[in-house]
């Protein structure tokens, strides 16, 4: 609590003027791309590319395969006017992957320092694996863990060097046939992180992955795969944006995570793409006995988002949470919420959910507990409160609960609040703007949340969603 | 001239009238209390003059050191230096007092033309400790979130603090004793009076004359119906604490 007094008002009243900053984009040819659309040919070109062993090209071709004769899902958001045949599906940057910034091309360079990755990374990171469309072009790890075992490569590396631990879990939690995007990753994955933390090493400053769209029409499907071993901890950050282009971009990504006994994950992720891309992502992680599993979602940019990041609770006492916060502006569809399943006794659940919608932008929380028969002595809450900030704005709330267990204990609460009137004239009594009072009041809605994130990412997050919250109102 | 002028103000809410054309003149350095009965228009005039959206203004004018108060937003007012320690202060959950303290500080350090000035932070937690010893005001308070689950007293002393720290010319209190018990409001009373001098002006609105034991008008005024219907000295509360408002017309219990 003292440390949160410590964030200035400058710092959760961003005074800078100006909407979305990363819509800017560098002139840049690829060393290698397969053009627009996809086929069976352009899957296995890009599995041809990379080398990659037999097991993998066919598991990309079986997933291609599910992708085209699966049917668009019609129960979230609207996704119809996606063009597949528009998208380029993969796009090499760069020959080869950099260890250090200076060996980037200048203009690519210059795009890390504008978002502040370098910077970053020489202040609170342990690691950093930077994608620029297709491939990872940049990664380095703190040289005291890569001593202590752990691995943090991007995801291709990781085939080439550990093929055996990734073909024992690849594909495992999500498979390629769990739905129609994450077939569609399956047949087109590239870049990415894997990480391994070994048996009890905890990872004190996290490891951060940058993701960038440049061009146009691009399409980035990353694949993530982290294993925490017993006792082991480690805090993953990804962040995200891409330029502002008339038409659609789409980024598909499938993140899959292993806690194992008495180990911990935390994963915050901090999703600002531009209004042009479609974000379809699935998430989902298994919990063993003890262990915990904390999804930190924050989804502020794209134009339609599809995410709900998911813990099987497997081990006996395991924990899951999930901290979920959505700002939906003009244009924008935030279809974001979590999924928890106790399998096993006595685990327990907390899914946190705060969106905020403004100028018409549309929020749903989209939710699944599920408790199966046997979780007896299971716990879980879910909590969640929707913030609408004028009248053309849309919030709704689906969750679904599942119990297959009577000795189980399960709440469940949701809020539907506009701001006050009585609260903004309170704090323009004060001396504070309309705007800079409805900011203020949007911070404190969202406290809840950047309250627990490292106060690096809890500035950033507040400074984004007053960048959002500029203009919209008066 | 005085530095408020109030004439002839007139002001309704979803159409019907509360004020009836109020006249008031109040100078820094000057205790003026408005008292009146239930439903007499007291804490419609408080919003009015602090701009509350949610009333119309049909006539009459607010002038403050020369400005037209009535053309100003509420931000423009408190910068200006008008104050009013609200009746019933909005919660503002997930911000904290010293959070919100500084922004508040922040804006009224801001030059004409909207240059920031912010506060040095060691000059900051100075002001903050001065005035919350001032008020008797535990340290745990800044860590809390704005008015969020606070008791009808330290809402009221919050109230106050803010006051300590912003430095307004004119305060307003609305109805500040209610819902006090008596060292409660000993300690309210006191921190008024620390702020009472030639670089403050108060307007105490009440409906008791209890608070103006503790805080001593020069001038007291009776509200009745949207109009001010007799002005004196502090012998005006006596008589009201005497006869009650019965001599105006108006049945209610006693004072």
């Amino acid at each position: 609590m003292a440390e949160r007094t410590e964030l200035t008002p400058e710092e959760t009243q961003a005074t800078q003027i100006g909407e979305y900053k990363y819509g800017f984009h560098d002139d840049f040819t690829p060393v290698f791309q397969t053009g627009r659309g996809l086929t069976e040919d352009i899957v296995r070109q890009i599995s041809a590319h990379k080398s990659e062993p037999e097991w993998m090209t066919d598991f990309r071709v079986k997933s291609h395969r599910h992708f085209v004769d699966r049917p668009m899902p019609k129960w979230g958001a609207d996704l119809s006017t996606i063009d597949f045949d528009n998208i380029y599906y993969y796009m090499k940057p760069v020959d080869q992957q950099a260890h250090s910034w200076d060996d980037l091309p200048d203009g690519m360079r210059e795009t890390w320092d504008k978002l502040g990755i370098p910077e970053a990374e020489k202040k609170y990171l342990a690691g950093v694996g930077a994608q620029y469309e297709s491939e990872v072009v940049y990664h380095n790890l703190q040289e005291d863990l890569a001593k202590q075992g752990v691995l943090f490569l991007d995801m291709d590396s990781a085939l080439r060097e550990h093929e055996d631990i990734v073909r024992q879990y690849f594909g495992t939690i999500i498979p390629y046939n769990d739905n129609k995007f994450a077939a569609l990753n399956s047949a087109v994955w590239s870049g990415g992180s894997f990480i391994y933390v070994p048996k009890g090493v905890k990872v004190e400053l996290p490891l951060q992955a940058y993701f960038r769209i440049n061009a146009e029409n691009m399409g980035q499907f990353e694949r993530t795969l982290i294993i925490v071993d017993e006792d082991a901890y480690v805090h993953y950050v990804e962040g995200c944006t891409a330029p502002i282009y008339s038409s659609d971009s789409l980024h598909s990504a499938v993140v899959e995570i292993h806690v194992a006994k008495g180990g911990r994950c935390r994963y915050t992720t901090i999703q600002n793409w531009s209004t042009n891309v479609y974000n379809l992502v699935t998430k989902r992680a298994v919990a063993e006995a003890g262990a915990t599993m904390e999804w930190v979602d924050g989804n502020l940019g794209s134009q339609i988002t599809m995410k709900y990041p998911a813990v099987i609770l497997n081990g006996e006492g395991a924990h899951g949470e999930v901290l979920s916060i959505a700002f939906a502006g003009k244009h924008q569809h935030q279809d974001a919420g979590g999924k928890i399943t106790h399998v096993a006794p006595n685990t327990t659940s907390v899914i946190t959910s705060k969106s905020i919608s403004k100028d018409g932008g549309r929020s749903s929380y989209r939710g699944l507990l599920q408790v199966n028969s046997g979780a007896v002595g299971s716990k879980s809450k879910v909590v969640c409160d929707a913030l609408i900030i004028d009248d053309e704005s849309r919030t709704d709330t689906y969750p679904y609960i599942n119990i297959d267990e009577n000795d189980v204990d399960i709440g469940h609460e949701a809020t539907v609040s506009k701001i006050g009137d009585e609260q903004l004239f309170y704090l323009m009594s004060r001396g504070l703007s309309e705007e800079e009072a409805s900011g203020m009041i949007v911070a404190g809605f969202v406290e809840p949340i950047t309250k627990e994130l490292p106060l690096e990412y809890a500035v950033e997050l507040n400074r984004l969603i007053q960048l959002q919250m500029e203009g919209s109102v008066g | 001239m005085a530095d408020l002028v109030i004439r002839g103000l007139h002001a309704s809410i979803d159409g019907a009238e509360i004020l009836k054309g109020v006249d008031l003149e109040l100078s820094k350095g000057e205790v003026h209390a408005i008292m009146g009965p239930n439903g007499s228009g007291k804490s419609t005039l408080a919003h009015v003059l602090m701009g509350h959206p949610a009333y119309e203004v049909t006539g009459g004018e607010v002038i403050f050191k020369g400005e037209e108060v009535l053309e100003l937003e509420p931000n423009e007012r408190s910068q200006l230096g008008l104050f009013l320690a609200f009746q019933y202060p909005a919660a503002i959950p997930g911000v904290t007092v010293a959070n919100f303290l500084r922004m508040a500080v922040n804006a009224h350090r801001r030059d004409e033309d909207g240059n920031e000035n912010p506060i040095r932070i060691p000059e900051f937690r100075k002001l903050l400790q001065e005035s919350m010893e001032q008020l008797k005001i535990d340290r745990s308070m800044t860590s809390r979130y704005l008015n969020d689950g606070f008791s009808g007293g330290e809402k009221k002393r919050m109230e106050m603090l803010q006051m300590a720290m912003l430095r307004p010319e004119i305060a307003i209190l609305d109805e500040t004793d209610s819902g006090l018990d008596i060292d409660a409001l000993r300690i309210v009373a006191d921190g008024v009076n620390s702020l009472v001098g030639p670089d403050m002006g108060t307007l105490v609105i009440t409906h008791y004359s209890r608070l103006l034991r503790y805080i001593k008008p020069q001038h007291v005024h009776v509200l009745v119906d949207g109009r001010i219907v007799r002005s004196g000295g502090p012998e005006v509360a006596d008589e009201l604490e005497r006869d009650g408002y019965a001599p105006y017309g108006v049945v209610e219990e006693a004072v």
